[in-house]
């Protein structure tokens, strides 16, 4: 895993090393003391109930759904961010990535005042014959405007990375900029791409205050498995330790092909 | 995000309670002049307009003596209560709540039940839906929102659904009333079940239509002392004055029913 650009100085102070290790532990803890919780006997017939069964296949459909549309409009938006020069770009971007640090409880209101019964929106899409609230729709909406960052941010940090030497050579050979982009731009970017896209499904599986503002909580149709856990939690604490490190396994193994696809995912450089 | 909040509050709780003990010293006799110091009440959310009117009485009646509030769903609490957390007083939304406490050995004496609630249905000022009656919440096209069985509303809901022999097709089940409240607030659903005192508290942003059949599910609000509480006596006057009739009043108004 060593990486060529790592320079010979590697002395780290003692204190640094002590002090990443207490910030390790404060992660690992929790995750160890919740493991200590579970009750094995009983694992499996819990996380194999109809109630957790359902929850759990609503919530990778909707996440893979959530996934998708990230893609559509991320990848668009994230290549107008970082190659595009329009006035208000850095308020556009600003604001794409709100989410990313906004409480989703309150992406929630908003999207209620959107595509709610009484939204801005959502009158219009009524008359259609449209209705959204209470829907599985309303879940990927919900799921989709907190993922939606994360995907922007990693493909813009690829894109800015991997520069555009390549693109105006295959310019002046003559290529139109959709074929540039097809054949050269997203190729070089595909990891960058694909990690940002693993990290949006991770985004979208953990949410939860967004979809119970918005969309509510009925089984199989908006109770996704965060939901089902909440709820759970209120008569038995078995059951919800159970789901939560299902939980837990998920986010693990997806964190964990993310670091495997490809380096390029680390925001710090397009967060600017 | 709300764990958080929690952790700072118990933090504060916690640091408040140690710089009121120092200065604690509690005066057997009257009511009224209970002592000084610092009482922590654990209540349910659905007490935190009369408990906050209520406890505003109690100060000024103590001179001396601070209450910190705590509101949350009673099962929360109770978990918080079982895992340590400093509370004086614990007033719940349901027996069953206190039950665990009780079983568990966490409790003063026997816990006293002080008020009653029950269901009601609430509907955006429009009434879109026109409901008139508990049945009208099962026509096809009625977007009714209830709690989950999980939680008291919930089961209280369950219990009139079988006494009134309807089965509702709820198009969301929510873990706390008042998420059941504000869908019909925001107008997203045209009816939902939510307790009495929810629709008088949340004034004219909703109309509640009372229901025969809801006598079929009171829900019963006990309070107690804590068990580890370091203030037995003030918590036990403050107890006095919430089950005594000043409180009965405060509750009254507020929609709740007597035991």
């Amino acid at each position: 895993m060593d990486h060529a650009n790592n320079s010979a100085y590697q002395a780290i102070p003692r204190w640094v090393y002590a002090l990443a290790a207490a910030g390790g532990l404060f992660v690992l803890l929790p995750l160890a003391a919740m493991v200590a919780r579970v009750n094995w006997p009983q694992f499996i017939p819990l996380i194999t109930s109809d109630a957790s069964l359902t929850a759990l296949g609503l919530s990778l459909r909707t996440s893979a759904a959530s996934t998708l549309l990230c893609i559509v409009f991320g990848v668009p938006l994230a290549l107008v961010l970082a190659r595009g020069q329009f006035p208000g770009q850095r308020v556009l971007r600003a604001f794409v990535l709100l989410p990313l640090v906004l409480p989703p409880v309150v992406g929630g209101i908003a999207l209620l005042y959107t595509f709610g019964r009484q939204g801005l929106l959502g009158k219009s899409l009524e008359i259609a014959g449209i209705q959204i609230a209470f829907s599985t729709t309303a879940v990927v909406l919900a799921q989709t405007f907190v993922a939606l960052p994360f995907l922007v941010v990693s493909l813009e940090g690829a894109l800015r990375t991997a520069g555009t030497k390549y693109e105006a050579v295959a310019a002046t050979l003559g290529a139109r900029p959709t074929t540039v982009l097809r054949r050269v731009t997203v190729p070089l970017v595909l990891p960058g791409l694909a990690s940002g896209a693993v990290l949006s499904f991770a985004r979208s599986l953990g949410e939860f205050g967004a979809t119970l503002t918005f969309a509510g909580s009925l089984q199989g149709v908006t109770r996704t498995l965060p939901l089902e856990i909440y709820l759970q939690r209120e008569t038995d604490a078995d059951a919800a330790v159970a789901l939560s490190l299902v939980l837990v396994a998920v986010a693990v193994l997806v964190v964990g092909l993310s670091y495997r696809r490809g380096r390029a995912w680390i925001p710090a450089e397009a967060a600017q | 995000m709300s764990i958080t909040r929690k952790a700072v509050a118990a933090l504060f709780v916690t640091g408040a309670l140690a710089a009121g003990l120092a200065g604690c010293a509690g005066t057997p006799g009257t009511p009224g002049a209970a002592g000084s110091g610092t009482l922590t009440v654990f209540a349910a959310a659905s007490l935190k307009a009369t408990f906050t009117t209520l406890v505003a009485e109690f100060e000024g009646k103590n001179p001396g003596t601070k209450v910190v509030l705590s509101f949350a769903g009673s099962s929360d609490l109770a978990t918080q209560i079982t895992q340590g957390a400093p509370a004086d007083v614990f007033a719940s939304a349901d027996t069953k709540n206190m039950a665990k406490l009780s079983d568990a050995k966490l409790l003063d004496g026997t816990a006293s039940n002080f008020a009653t609630n029950v269901l009601t249905i609430a509907v955006p000022p429009a009434n879109p839906a026109s409901i008139s009656s508990f049945a009208d919440l099962a026509k096809p096209g009625v977007k009714v929102v209830v709690c989950a069985s999980q939680v008291p509303c919930g089961a209280a809901t369950d219990a009139v659904e079988k006494a009134t022999g309807t089965t509702l097709t709820p198009v969301s089940e929510e873990s706390s009333v008042t998420d059941v409240l504000g869908k019909v607030t925001s107008g997203e659903a045209d009816a939902g079940l939510v307790y009495v005192t929810d629709v008088k508290g949340a004034g004219d942003k909703v109309k509640g239509i009372p229901f025969a059949q809801s006598d079929q599910a009171v829900n019963t609000y006990p309070i107690a002392t804590v068990g580890s509480s370091k203030n037995k006596e003030l918590a036990a006057a403050f107890i006095a004055l919430v089950t005594g009739s000043e409180g009965r009043k405060t509750l009254g108004d507020a929609g709740f029913g007597t035991p």
